[in-house]
């Protein structure tokens, strides 16, 4: 679009104050109500991606600390949990969401120092929903024999979470929401990453007059995760990661009686019918693949347009990307933030450089990265195949695959070509075929001409290799207990 | 022409505006775009330009019925010099009167960049007989009307007379000669951004210069989404036919928030060159003294009296 | 005296609505309560499980897309047919249990033919009272459905031989799923006489595949199959069951057992419409709402 004689709108600084964080230079762990110093003393620094910069020390649990957590919840499930009434326990919850609504933008801010998500994405979706979420679940806890016909149900005991990095707060409020508001205990594990928003969440609960030991959080790395997973003293197993993780977890647990859900990887497809609204299909792309920098597991990274508009479509996205602000994640007005880590950043890096080297052409707009930090900007690959690396692995980045289809049977069979099958998205403005085209997606969650919302009366999770299990609504009570007669 | 057939099926629009493709507005995902554009964080340096670029977008508009040669001057008077305390305010971009009232505008804004502009054409209904409506326009213009602002027929547009509506759009852009027509959706009666978005198209084949939300005469008027789904027609536009058309904002900017807010929908969708008087307007008739409380607070840090600004 | 020698029957496996002999060739005998022997059946093979998911998964999309309607009424015509051969059911079960009584044989059969028609009602129904309308806290119609995982991998459990069988099948396919099912390695024959129903009963072919051998052999390949989207290990011991579900965990394969109140087949317990929905997935569509 032509500049000439016009106004170049900028938008000066607008960073959002970090006065309201109070950092500790060091944490220890939270079990039986206490933050205490892992046994073995070992330390690991969480650093700040967007600067590189460590923000604080962060105690390491080894498998004795697991053990004096897990043996910590277990005595509170036995100790009172477990036969609390329902109403109470939801009166805990009630307390949780209303504190994180008092504190949300100091969790906000923290969450986006500590992962470097954008402010605006932490600020108007990460502590908001995580707050609805304990807000939905309190009000389960005293109506579960409304939830099920015919059965009641009871507690498991020890709920085992591993939660990733991407939405730190938010995955530990789906996970010890529904745990709680059924009657279990539990011992949660943040991702090594992005441990503090979870940590500040332990003085919540401690604020709440949560019982000891009901929330156990245990810091650490993939060998705390593994000890936690094999103890003994789990009756319940839940994780949010990757898919290989997952399988490790599967065939940990097999045979022992543990229950397990899993919410694993994604590659989905956001699929576009040319008679959609192309403007808002843009928006709904945009959101679909660089919301949290595509760090996202339900992330739209395949494209799948109808050739008749690919290059609209394709044109409208590209001069979109170039408004997109990638920069300073406490800025208000960047739109995407850093990568996690550098780690992350280099598996984005890798999977990017094998797109081009298998001949799909690369669009990135004009955009100064920031010279210290971890980041990425919003890519598109067009010219690409159902074979390449980039349209069938997992990137979790701002990568965005674009693929075209002539018919529906066409689009169904390229949506669903994958191990995968969390999340799709449909564009169309005909009703019958949004039912058709949903009906045939094997996904878990399906955005008909919207993507990326997420609702605490909403199940979410994932078909096939994504997972089993769901969070969210009525169903994401049923891994957390056991319906008897 | 068989593009936009295959997305028009029913409506029929297509004849009207042929060779332009029309693609459908979900409401739902345009109000949330609108409200992401409006949490943009405009401070200090941005802010300041914002403020100013507000001020020289402006149609300054009186249009009551109540209007005198004196409050019009008074209006002009301001409108040349929006601040009479610093010279450093720039002019508004235009000062929006009735016909009748054209002349004095004229004489009032001789010698300076503030253009004239006069509603017409039936005002604010557009259902007065087509032949007096053109003859209005000629009226304004030959009075020293440099822009003319007529209505859409929504008499028309509603009841699927497309070609009608459009007729009556080509017809004034030829009654108004070297003036620029502004065409008012009144979007407030249109019932849906689907419409809206088929009005747009319509009156900017028919020869519209600008397409404008509100004649500010109903309850309902300017919006950003309605902005955001404007400023999205006449993108496609320009991508289709490479014809440049401006954008007019008007009824209920009232603040100086507000009017930033637009210049972000408009700036982040159409790019900077439409952040020009010759692109973008703002009709207001009470924004002008936020604006100035809010650049002169920007200037020495202390929050504004209303009192002290003028009641023009 | 007359004596007339009896016709005998061979019980083949059933893949894909045809009964079959394994590729492998293979048999075993199987022995009735007193020890004596009943028939032998087909000792199946790895590739007979391969051939049972590959029918499952052929016959899958178009039996969930039949409508939930004319599912209830085939599995209601299971019971039917069922009813209508309840003599030779009990003559069966009475042959291959573990010294059941009459009595407990023909109660065992009935509870059988009353679950079919227990889950057959549930075909129309489950989705209303598992799924639903989800009130988000935006402008969006939100739903959410169960629907069938797709191939369920069933090993059954030995005892008693029918109604365990039955107790997992039916809340399988009531949702759309097809199934490969492990007979019981004891008592297999039983279960071949169901197919025969099964066949007999306008179930397409391929929903139900009975592959009958040994499961230590069996249960472990059908775990790990990659088109076996769920597993209902209820027949496996301890050691096979795990082993299996570690197979099942290299492609993030879940794995259901009944539970003890479960294993109490001829109780109400073991019936629940959450059995079903274990064997389906939760799918939540979201659209907006807007003029």
């Amino acid at each position: 679009m032509e500049r000439a004689g016009g106004f170049n709108l900028e938008y000066a600084p607008a960073p959002e104050s970090v006065a309201p964080v109070r950092l500790a230079s060091q944490y220890g762990l939270f079990i039986g109500g206490e933050m205490v110093e892992p046994a073995a003393g070992r330390l690991s620094a969480t650093v700040n991606p967007a600067t590189g910069e460590a923000l604080a020390e962060i105690g390491v649990a080894d498998a004795a600390d697991v053990d004096r957590a897990v043996a910590a919840a277990r005595a509170a499930w036995e100790g009172g949990w477990r036969d609390l009434p329902g109403a109470e326990r939801a009166k805990y919850l009630y307390r949780v969401a209303r504190l994180l609504q008092e504190r949300a933008r100091e969790f906000a801010v923290l969450e986006t120092m500590d992962g470097g998500k954008p402010i605006r994405e932490s600020r108007d979706l990460d502590i908001p929903l995580a707050a609805a979420h304990f807000f939905y679940y309190a009000g389960w806890a005293d109506k579960l024999d409304y939830a099920f016909s015919g059965r009641r149900a009871a507690s498991l005991g020890v709920a085992a979470q591993i939660i990733p990095w991407n939405f730190p707060l938010l995955m530990a409020a789906w996970k010890l929401a529904p745990a709680l508001a059924c009657g279990n205990t539990v011992v949660l594990k943040p991702a090594p990453t992005t441990p503090l928003t979870a940590l500040l969440l332990a003085e919540v609960l401690r604020d709440a007059d949560l019982p000891p030991g009901v929330v156990n959080i245990v810091t650490g790395d993939d060998v705390t995760g593994a000890a936690l997973v094999a103890h003994p003293g789990v009756d319940k197993v839940a994780f949010t990661g990757s898919t290989d993780v997952g399988r490790a977890i599967g065939a940990e647990l097999a045979g022992t009686g543990k229950r397990l859900t899993l919410e694993l990887g994604g590659k989905a497809a956001n699929i576009v019918f040319d008679d959609a609204a192309l403007d808002q299909v843009t928006e709904g792309i945009v959101n679909g693949i660089y919301f949290n920098g595509g760090q996202v597991c339900c992330a739209g990274s395949r494209l799948l347009v109808q050739e008749t508009v690919a290059d609209t479509v394709v044109g409208k996205l590209q001069r979109r990307m170039d408004t997109l602000r990638v920069g300073d994640p406490l800025d208000k007005n960047t739109d995407i933030g850093a990568i996690n880590s550098q780690a992350q950043l280099d598996r984005i890096t890798e999977l990017v450089a094998s797109g081009v080297a298998e001949g799909a052409e690369l669009y990135t707009p004009p955009c100064e990265l920031p010279e210290r930090g971890f980041f990425h900007p919003p890519a598109l690959f067009t010219n690409v195949s159902t074979a390449h690396r980039i349209s069938r692995e997992e990137i979790f980045g701002p990568v965005l695959s674009v693929l075209t289809f002539r018919t529906a049977e066409e689009a169904v069979a390229k949506a669903n070509n994958t191990p995968y099958g969390l999340s799709a998205g449909i564009w169309t403005e005909k009703g019958s075929r949004i039912l058709w085209m949903a009906d045939r997606m094997q996904a878990g969650v399906v955005w008909a001409n919207t993507f990326n919302r997420f609702d605490s009366a909403s199940p979410f999770g994932g078909y096939r290799e994504s997972g089993y299990g769901r969070e969210g609504g009525r169903a994401g009570l049923l891994p957390y207990v056991e319906l008897v007669a | 022409m068989s593009d936009l057939l295959a997305a028009e099926p029913s409506t029929g629009v297509a004849d009207a505006v042929a060779g332009v493709r029309i693609t459908p507005v979900d409401a739902v995902g345009l109000e949330q775009r609108a409200a992401g554009l409006c949490t943009r964080s405009i401070k200090t340096s941005s802010k300041a330009a914002a403020l100013d670029l507000s001020i020289r977008v402006m149609d300054l508009t009186t249009l009551e019925g109540a209007d005198t040669p004196e409050r019009v001057q008074a209006l002009c008077a301001r409108a040349r010099r929006p601040d009479a305390a610093d010279s450093s305010v720039p002019s508004v971009a235009a000062v929006c009167v009735y016909p009748e009232l054209v002349p004095v505008a004229a004489e009032a804004l001789a010698d300076s960049p503030v253009a004239v502009a006069s509603v017409a054409g039936g005002f604010p209904a557009g259902l007065a007989p087509l032949e007096f409506r053109l003859g209005e326009i000629g009226w304004a213009v030959a009075a020293g009307a440099d822009e003319v602002d007529i209505v859409l027929n929504r008499s028309a547009f509603l009841s699927g007379r497309y070609q009608k509506a459009y007729d009556e759009i080509a017809a004034a852009k030829q009654a108004c000669g070297s003036a620029h027509l502004k065409v008012i959706l009144e979007t407030g009666e249109l019932g849906s951004y689907d419409q809206i978005r088929r009005a747009s198209m319509l009156a900017m084949v028919a020869g519209a210069d600008f397409i404008k939300t509100s004649t500010g005469k109903i309850g309902v008027a300017a919006t950003p989404p309605t902005a955001l789904c404007m400023a999205e027609a006449i993108r496609d536009m320009a991508e289709q036919t490479g014809k440049t058309v401006g954008l007019k904002l008007a009824g209920g900017i009232r603040t100086a928030k507000q009017a930033w807010h637009y210049l972000v929908i408009v700036g982040e969708t159409l790019g900077g060159g439409w952040l020009a008087p010759e692109r973008f307007r703002l009709g207001a008739s009470s924004l002008l003294n936020d604006v100035l409380m809010q650049r002169s607070k920007l200037g020495d840090g202390r929050y504004q009296r209303r009192e002290d600004y003028s009641v023009d | 005296m007359s004596s007339r020698l009896s016709v005998n029957k061979t019980y083949k496996q059933f893949v894909g609505g045809a009964f079959e002999r394994s590729e492998s060739g293979r048999s075993y005998p199987v022995s009735g309560a007193g020890g004596q022997l009943l028939a032998h059946a087909v000792q199946g093979s790895r590739k007979d499980v391969r051939d049972g998911v590959a029918a499952a998964r052929s016959a899958q999309t178009g039996w969930a897309a039949r409508t939930a309607y004319n599912r209830a009424q085939i599995l209601y015509r299971v019971a039917e047919v069922m009813e209508s051969r309840r003599d030779e059911f009990c003559a069966e079960v009475l042959r291959a249990g573990d010294g059941q009584s009459e009595e407990a044989a023909a109660k065992e059969v009935a509870g059988a033919i009353d679950r079919w028609v227990w889950y057959a009602g549930w075909a129309d129904k489950f989705a209303t009272v598992l799924g639903g309308a989800n009130p988000v806290a935006g402008p969006y119609f939100n739903l959410s459905v169960p629907e069938p995982t797709g191939v369920v991998g069933i090993v059954a459990a030995d005892e008693p031989p029918l109604i365990p069988l039955v107790s997992r099948l039916a809340p399988v396919i009531v949702s759309g799923n097809t199934a490969v099912v492990l007979a019981s390695e004891r008592c297999p024959l039983v279960a071949i006489t169901l197919a025969e129903t099964l066949a007999l009963s306008d179930v397409p072919g391929g929903v139900v595949n009975i592959i009958t051998g040994r499961r230590d052999e069996l249960a472990p390949p059908l775990a790990g199959h990659g088109a076996v989207d769920a597993l209902d290990l209820s027949g496996c011991g301890p050691d096979l069951g795990a082993d299996a579900a570690r197979q099942a965990a290299a492609t993030i394969t879940r794995v259901v057992s009944a539970s003890a109140a479960e294993r109490q087949w001829a109780e109400e317990a073991a019936q629940s419409p959450y059995l079903i929905d274990a064997f389906c997935e939760t799918k939540t569509v979201w659209h907006p709402k807007g003029r």
